[in-house]
Parts: C-alpha cells; structure tokens; sequence
C-alpha cells in the first residue's frame, strides 16, 4: 500500500508546482489543492450528482449480474441456444455505446430507466461471457464421477457446474462494475439533461460550457473514486467467497 | 490366498468386449475378463492399451462397441465405487462433504450418512481432517479422500485408474500398504489398473497383462503370497521373483508378433526383455 501512496504524492506534488510555476491558470489547468477545494465547496452540488450516477449505475450492475447469469444458465443449456442467440450478445457488445445510446434515449420516455439500459447494455457481457465460460470448462472427471453416481441433470448443475462457474462469474462482476459506471457516465453525456435528477457527467458538461474548470476535476475526480471504491467492493465480494478454495485467492506461501 | 479355495463368485464379466473409438482406433479387442468376488484384481498394461478404456466400460460410463458387460447377480442397482489418476475432489467442498456426495445425490438420509462417512475416513486414516478443503491437503492425502468417496456407498467394486501413478514413491508405498490392509479388512473387490509392474504384483491377488493397443488378455496369472500385505513382502524373494515373471509376461505381451516367431524355434519368452 506505501508504493502507490508514494507514487501518488509525487505526482499531485509535481502537478502542483508545475502548475504554481508556470502559472498556468485554473481555467486550463487547475492545481490539485484547489481540486480538493471545490470539491468540499461544490459539495452540495456535486455530492447529489454522484448519487444519481451511482444509483443508476448500481441498478445496471444488478440487472447485468442477475441477466448475465440467467442467460449464461439458459446458453449453457443446448449448444443449438449458444449457437443461435451468442452472436447477438456480441453485436451488442461490440456496437459502440455512444452510437446507440442516442437512440434509446429517443425510444424510452423516461431518462433513468434510458441511462439503466445503456449501462446494462455495456455491463452484461463479460457476466454473460465468463459465467459461459466457467459452466462450460467443468472438470470432465467430476462430470463422471456425477454420471457415475447418477446424478440428475439438476444436481450436476447445481452442485457442480453452479459452484465451480462461481470464479468466472465473479471476474465478469468485477469487469462488469467498472463498466457500468462508464456505460452510466457515457450515457448521461448523450442524454446531456439538466435539472435535479442530473448525474455527474451533466456537472461535467455544464462546468464545461461555464469554463468552471476546478468544478469540472472535481467531478472527474468523484467519478474515479467511485470507479475504484466499486472495484474494490467487488474483489472483496470475490475474496469473500473464494478464499477458501480457489487459487486466485491463495495467499502467497499458502 | 490365505485359506481355502480361491473365491469363484464373478462380480462382472466382460465377454467379447471391444471397443472402437470414433476415431477409428480399436482400444480393446475381443477382451474377455471376469472379476470375482472378494480378489484384488490388478490389470497392468503399457500405455494406452485401453485400461482406462475397460474401467470406463465397466463403470458404465462408455458402451462397448460389440460384447457385453455383465453383473452378477444381474439386476438390482450396481454398487460402484471410483477412483481416478487425480483426486478428482470439488475444491469448494470440505473433506467430508466430497466424502458424502454419493450419498448425498442419492437422497441418503443425513443420520445415516454421517455415519458412513465417519466409517469411511476411519478407513482411509484421515480422522481430523474432515473440515479441511482440499486445497490444505497433500496428494497423497487428496488421493485418500478420493478413496474413502468411493468406499462411502460400500460397493460391489472397487474401480481404480492408476491412482498412485502422480504421487511420490514413498507416499505411494504407504497408501499401497493401507489399501492392501483395508481391502483385506473390509473383504472388497478391487479391479486396479497400473502399468507398474511392482504395483500390480505388491497389490494384486491376481495380476492380469494386457497387450498394446488394442488390448487383450496377453497374461492372467496369480499371486500366491498372503494379504494384506507390508513392507517385509516388498523385499522378500517370493515378490521379486513375481515381479520378474510378470515383467517378462509384459515384454513378451509388448513384443507381441516377435515371440510368435521366435517360439517355434523354442526360445520363448526373451528375458532381456524384462526390465
């Protein structure tokens, strides 16, 4: 933990004298110190924004983590299933998200549930790829110890198929958290609304169009925490679960 | 054998087996091999002479392309208790709870298979552990769970895929020692496969060479010395001298065609063959 915080005071410490010495004006490039300022002084602007931002982006994560399962659950089922719906999953991967976005939100009236669907849009595949993934790599031994003990197609899927897809299904929540904080942000940026129910991404654009450039950091700034806090929360939802058993999860020596 | 006649009642018997793979490889050709009751069976082979082949045949896990496999007494549901090369353990599931899956999927009820399973780590040594995951265990430690899973459901039989082959020779010879005793103490019948020719001979009461692919009955042969067995019968003469005649059943089985032509001139089998 020391490196990092190290790596980071030298950092802001040199972007601060940079700043100081060359007397770059904050409409530029604000200093960090007054970063942090307006961040304590535009507090009650900035901190019901972030709520916005999260609370759609939580809603995404959680329809993409239960979705991704299910339809992970429902692929794995018939290889006719995977075969014939995957590539779709994959167009909607693969489209740029600025690009349909703008569509979505003409097509749903209603601006959160608009956002919740082009963040779930960007957060559901890596659930839905990896969770496919983990049910499909079972130990083929395993698979025939349950045949050899005549187990039924649901206790095979629930005590094996289920619990050795868990790790995979965890690194897709981990990849997908992030995502949905973007998807979230990319898409309030599209939308672009004002008024009370306004995330972050509107901040950033209104401190944009006002050249209130500290204000503007300090939104980024929130949004970067709030990536990180939800990376963590999710490794340690992961740790939680699988320190016992899995490899990833090993401490060093064990 | 220790006392009277050798047992006669056969478990399962494979008449005619062969198998041919979609590939087109024959694994097995026309194998016919019957277990009997209460031996332990090891059936030795070069590499892919289809033993595993045989175990999966046996455990219903593969049909046979032409023969049949038969129990006796026929019906009923088969009692079959597995082990495999590895462990073969769910990494997420405690010691006991791997022990207990058999009977969990067969709906057994939770009094009676605690029970069992208390029964079955007494056998295989592992008192202490049942809590541990996997993971906390050494191999050879792993490899016990793996028994004491297939002991759990007390089967007819005991199938065994090489399941010391991964594991260092001096914890392969404790665990050989200990299934020696507890598959005298508890009467079972093993059907072992291994292609160490010290293995087959220190475990088997009965010793069955398989030829090279595809595989056939090249050698049946028993051995006398009493079970269980120790570490005093693994220097003995008896031991040796059937480690060397069954290494020399494996050469000629290996050599197959050669000791065909060789025969007639009255050589017989080669013994530079057998080492």
């Amino acid at each position: 933990m020391l490196a990092p915080a190290l790596v980071g005071l030298a950092a802001l410490a040199a972007w601060e004298a940079v700043v100081r010495m060359e007397g770059i004006p904050p409409y530029i490039l604000p200093g960090p110190i007054l970063v942090a300022r307006t961040v304590v002084a535009d507090w009650g602007t900035l901190f019901p924004s972030l709520l916005v931002t999260l609370a759609i982006t939580g809603a995404a994560f959680l329809v993409a983590a239960v979705l991704g399962l299910a339809l992970a659950v429902v692929f794995t089922q018939s290889t006719f299933i995977e075969r014939s719906f995957f590539p779709y999953a994959v167009i909607l991967q693969v489209t740029p998200i600025v690009a349909i976005a703008p569509l979505i939100i003409l097509w749903v009236k209603w601006i959160p549930l608009a956002l919740l669907i082009c963040a779930w849009l960007v957060a559901f595949f890596p659930v839905l790829s990896n969770t496919v993934l983990g049910l499909t790599s079972t130990d083929k031994n395993l698979v025939d110890l349950f045949r050899l003990y005549g187990a039924t197609r649901w206790q095979a899927f629930r005590y094996l198929r289920l619990p050795a897809a868990l790790p995979y299904f965890l690194g897709g929540l981990k990849i997908s958290g992030g995502l949905a904080l973007i998807g979230a942000v990319v898409a309030e940026f599209v939308a672009g609304t004002g008024g009370a129910q306004s995330g972050l991404a509107f901040r950033i654009l209104e401190a944009g169009y006002t050249l209130q450039i500290p204000r503007m950091f300090a939104a980024l700034f929130l949004i970067s925490v709030a990536g990180v806090l939800i990376f963590a929360l999710l490794t340690g939802l992961s740790r939680l679960a699988l320190r016992r058993w899995h490899e990833s999860e090993l401490e060093p020596g064990d | 054998m220790t006392a009277g006649a050798p047992p006669t009642t056969p478990i399962v018997t494979l008449r005619g087996v062969s198998r041919l793979f979609p590939s087109g490889t024959l694994a097995l050709d026309r194998l016919s091999l019957s277990v009997v009751a209460g031996e332990f069976l090891t059936l030795l082979g070069p590499s892919g002479c289809g033993k595993t082949t045989l175990l999966r045949l046996i455990a219903g896990l593969a049909e046979p392309s032409d023969g049949s496999v038969e129990w006796s007494p026929d019906g009923g549901a088969r009692r079959l208790g597995f082990v495999f090369q590895e462990p073969t353990l769910m990494p997420w599931a405690r010691v006991e709870d791997n022990i207990r899956l058999p009977l969990m999927l067969a709906a057994v009820s939770a009094p009676e298979s605690a029970g069992r399973v208390g029964e079955a780590i007494a056998h295989v040594g592992l008192e202490g552990f049942e809590r541990a995951y996997p993971r906390e265990l050494s191999g050879g430690m792993k490899m016990r769970v793996s028994i004491a899973r297939a002991l759990v459901t007390d089967p007819q039989i005991l199938l065994m895929d090489e399941p010391f082959a991964a594991l260092d020779e001096i914890t392969r010879f404790k665990l050989e020692n200990d299934l020696s005793g507890l598959a005298h103490r508890q009467r079972l019948t093993v059907l072992f496969v291994t292609h160490s020719v010290f293995e087959s001979v220190y475990l088997g009461s009965r010793v069955v060479v398989l030829s090279p692919r595809p595989g056939r009955v090249a050698a049946d042969l028993r051995v006398e010395s009493p079970v269980p067995r120790g570490e005093a019968f693994r220097t003995s003469a008896a031991y040796l001298d059937a480690c060397r005649q069954v290494s020399a059943l494996l050469a000629s089985a290996m050599e197959g065609p050669l000791t065909l032509t060789l025969s007639p001139r009255g050589e017989g089998i080669n013994p530079t063959h057998a080492t």
